[in-house]
């Protein structure tokens, strides 16, 4: 058997595959992050907990009104992201011209209200979502068994990913935004909505923790604690690509991904801290990371 | 004038007397009340096998027994360790220095229980460790000050793991919880494995706790071994679990050996998930009409039935409790001298009794999760296959390396 650094290449290669399927998790939610950083300078620590209010939707949605999987795929987010909307509007506008560490503190202060709310409620065991019927199973890749749904979340992250570039970085209304951030006084003058365009992105980076929640829902138990520990992590991913930069924080979470996945083989004792080693060297040696502009 | 002087002195009288009988009463009693400290996870990993119902358990004990001993009112203070031994330490250290705590009881994480007691120790308190897990409790890290009570790894080893080699899995991969706790269990099932004609093929070490178990399962199923053996606990175990269905691996067969699955882990998973798992338990609430009548008292008022450390809170705060009352004070020495003289044998233990290393061996019992169909309800989850008997259930004192067994 060909043998890669002493594991055997099917092994290898699983592992690989299995990094990249949690690096388009990292990426969606760094992806979401950088959005909501890049054009509204806020620090959302609430991030965990909108993901976990996600699956937590796509739950309690199927349990009580029998909303499905797709649906829920495409519902969530809404509902979410509206969610969303309201907190910009009526909390974190008042505070928008003070300094970043408020925003962060207020919105770490609600991602502890609700996920307190719903650990008095649901306890910390977790749920189990069922995965939808047409992505049970699994492909056999040769090297692995690779479950069919565990693919599919590959696919869906990656693309709203793409997604989510174009818009922003290829649309007009991304121009707006963009531009909407770098001199809000001026674009007003030209007679465009900054305050709307603003509210819009936090409902929008809030729905794409979301849709990641829903995407995660059937992988692992829905829990009120399953956003917390993922949040630090995905801080990490932002912090190497680059505060604000979209692509950094696609390809930044792909590659930690990776690279967690290779340690767990060679390592897993340090699994969970190899992403914040990479964070120290990144800062180090670029401080504004991998794909951040210097000032 | 003489009626109203006369009253008032007799009231000033009766008041002194009064107060000098509650002193007498409260002599031995320090500050003239029982402070109880209840310390576990109550909102991480590990709330639900102990956490706010552990405490409710522990209320639920002090009420029975009416609420206060020897005339000394029983208070109970509470706080959430976060699963961190600092926490934990810093927190008891607190209670004994600032608030007079006589007992801490709950004490869930391995890492938390062994720095606590060390604190203990160090201020001569007392602990009753009900939620944790790591048989060195008793064992290396045993100290006059702390007792253990509902189980620990040694009989989960040798319970889960005996029963599965007997049944021929005799290949074993290991996936560890990287902590105290952890590396005890793994330690035990190793030792119990290869005595019982199985073999260790491989293992694997994961953080504490982790999201993602994918690929430790892809590992397991790597190495070809007949049974993975989850050391782990909670969270992790559910996840690992979840997981490894998700991979097929039974279906590629291989076999899960849960060794620390709490009622709740079951419910959460359902049984489609864990049906035939077989697992080692110090109590189940429908093993008996003791067991269940406490149950429903619990039930009624949680909403959920108690995991066996939740029924362990209550059973050895009711136990400490009596053997305040015995002994007339609440010092720790005392207490815990009192506690091991007399045998506890209520809806929770049977043939229970406290031995010189701290640990509270009672008899265990070998369960296998049902079947959707064998259920009939949402919290009948286990059938009990077999009685281990406390003096067979847990590590002998001849093997002991305790530092207050003379071996």
């Amino acid at each position: 058997m060909t043998m890669i650094f002493g594991v055997p290449m099917a092994v290898f290669m699983g592992q690989l595959t299995l990094g990249l399927v949690n690096g388009a998790f990292y990426a969606l939610l760094s992806l979401g992050l950088a959005v909501i950083f890049g054009l509204l300078k806020i620090v959302n620590f609430a991030h965990g907990a909108q993901y976990m209010l996600g699956a937590f939707a796509a739950l309690l949605g199927f349990r009580y009104l029998g909303i499905n999987y797709w649906l829920a795929l495409l519902l969530v987010p809404l509902v979410v992201g509206a969610f969303g909307v309201l907190l910009e509007r009526f909390l974190l506008r008042r505070i928008a011209h003070l300094d970043h560490l408020y925003g962060l503190l207020l919105t770490f202060g609600l991602a502890l209200i609700f996920e307190g709310t719903l650990v008095n409620f649901f306890g910390v065991s977790g749920a189990r979502y069922a995965t939808p019927e047409i992505l049970q199973g699994g492909l056999n890749l040769g090297f692995m068994f690779l479950p069919t749904y565990r693919a599919w979340v590959l696919v869906a992250a990656l693309a709203m990913c793409l997604f989510t570039w174009f818009m922003i970085e290829r649309t007009r209304l991304g121009a707006y935004l963009r531009a909407g951030t770098e001199n809000s006084q001026l674009m007003q003058a030209f007679g465009v909505n900054v305050p709307l365009l603003i509210t819009l992105t936090y409902g929008f980076g809030v729905g794409l923790a979301a849709f990641a929640g829903v995407l995660a829902a059937p992988l692992y138990p829905v829990s009120p604690t399953m956003g917390s520990s993922l949040l630090i992590v995905v801080f990490a991913v932002v912090v190497i690509g680059g505060m604000g930069s979209i692509l950094g924080a696609i390809i930044t979470g792909l590659s930690m991904g990776i690279i967690e996945g290779l340690t767990k083989v060679y390592y897993p004792e340090a699994s969970n801290t190899v992403i914040f080693l990479v964070m120290i060297l990144v800062l180090m040696l670029r401080p504004v990371g991998l794909f951040g502009k210097e000032a | 004038m003489t009626f109203m002087k006369k009253t008032l002195a007799a009231s000033i009288a009766i008041a002194a007397a009064s107060s000098l009988a509650m002193s007498t009463a409260q002599a031995d009693m320090s500050d003239g009340e029982v402070r109880i400290g209840y310390l576990a996870d109550m909102s991480g990993t590990y709330r639900d096998l102990a956490g706010p119902g552990g405490l409710t358990a522990m209320e639920m004990a002090v009420a029975d027994f009416g609420g206060s001993v020897n005339g000394a009112s029983i208070v109970i203070s509470s706080a959430d360790d976060r699963n961190s031994a600092d926490v934990g330490a810093n927190t008891v250290r607190g209670w004994i220095d600032q608030d007079n705590v006589d007992m801490v009881g709950g004490l869930v994480a391995s890492s938390v229980s062994i720095a606590v007691t060390k604190v203990l120790e160090e201020n001569n308190g007392l602990g009753i460790v009900s939620g944790s897990a790591a048989s060195s409790i008793t064992n290396e890290h045993c100290t006059p000050n702390h007792i253990h009570w509902v189980y620990d790894t040694y009989p989960l080893a040798n319970g889960t793991a005996k029963a599965v080699v007997e049944q021929g899995g005799d290949s074993w991969f290991m996936l560890t919880a990287d902590y105290a706790f952890g590396h005890a269990l793994e330690a035990d099932v190793t030792k119990v494995v290869e005595e019982s004609g199985g073999e260790i093929v491989g293992g694997v070490r994961h953080p504490f706790p982790t999201n993602d178990f994918s690929s430790y399962i892809l590992q397991a199923q790597g190495s070809g071994a007949k049974i993975i053996g989850l050391a782990n606990a909670g969270a992790d175990t559910v996840n690992a679990i979840t997981t490894a269905s998700q991979f097929g691996l039974t279906q590629s067969g291989q076999q899960l050996a849960g060794l620390l699955i709490f009622l709740n882990d079951v419910h959460a998973l359902g049984l489609e998930a864990t049906q035939n798992l077989l697992l080692t338990t110090g109590w189940y609430w429908d093993m008996d009409e003791q067991s269940r009548e406490w149950a429903q008292r619990y039930f009624d008022e949680v909403g959920r039935m108690p995991t066996m450390v939740q029924a362990g809170i209550y059973s050895s705060t009711m136990h400490y409790l009596k053997a305040v009352e015995a002994a007339g004070t609440d010092d720790p020495e005392t207490v815990r001298a009192q506690m091991a003289e007399m045998p506890i044998e209520d809806f929770f233990a049977r043939n229970g009794s406290i031995r010189e290393d701290g640990r509270m061996i009672h008899d265990m019992y070998l369960a296998q999760v049902k079947t959707p169909d064998e259920s009939t309800g949402e919290w009948d989850l286990y059938e009990i296959l077999s009685t281990i008997p406390a003096e067979e259930a847990y590590r002998p004192l001849s093997e002991s390396q305790c530092k207050l067994v003379q071996n």
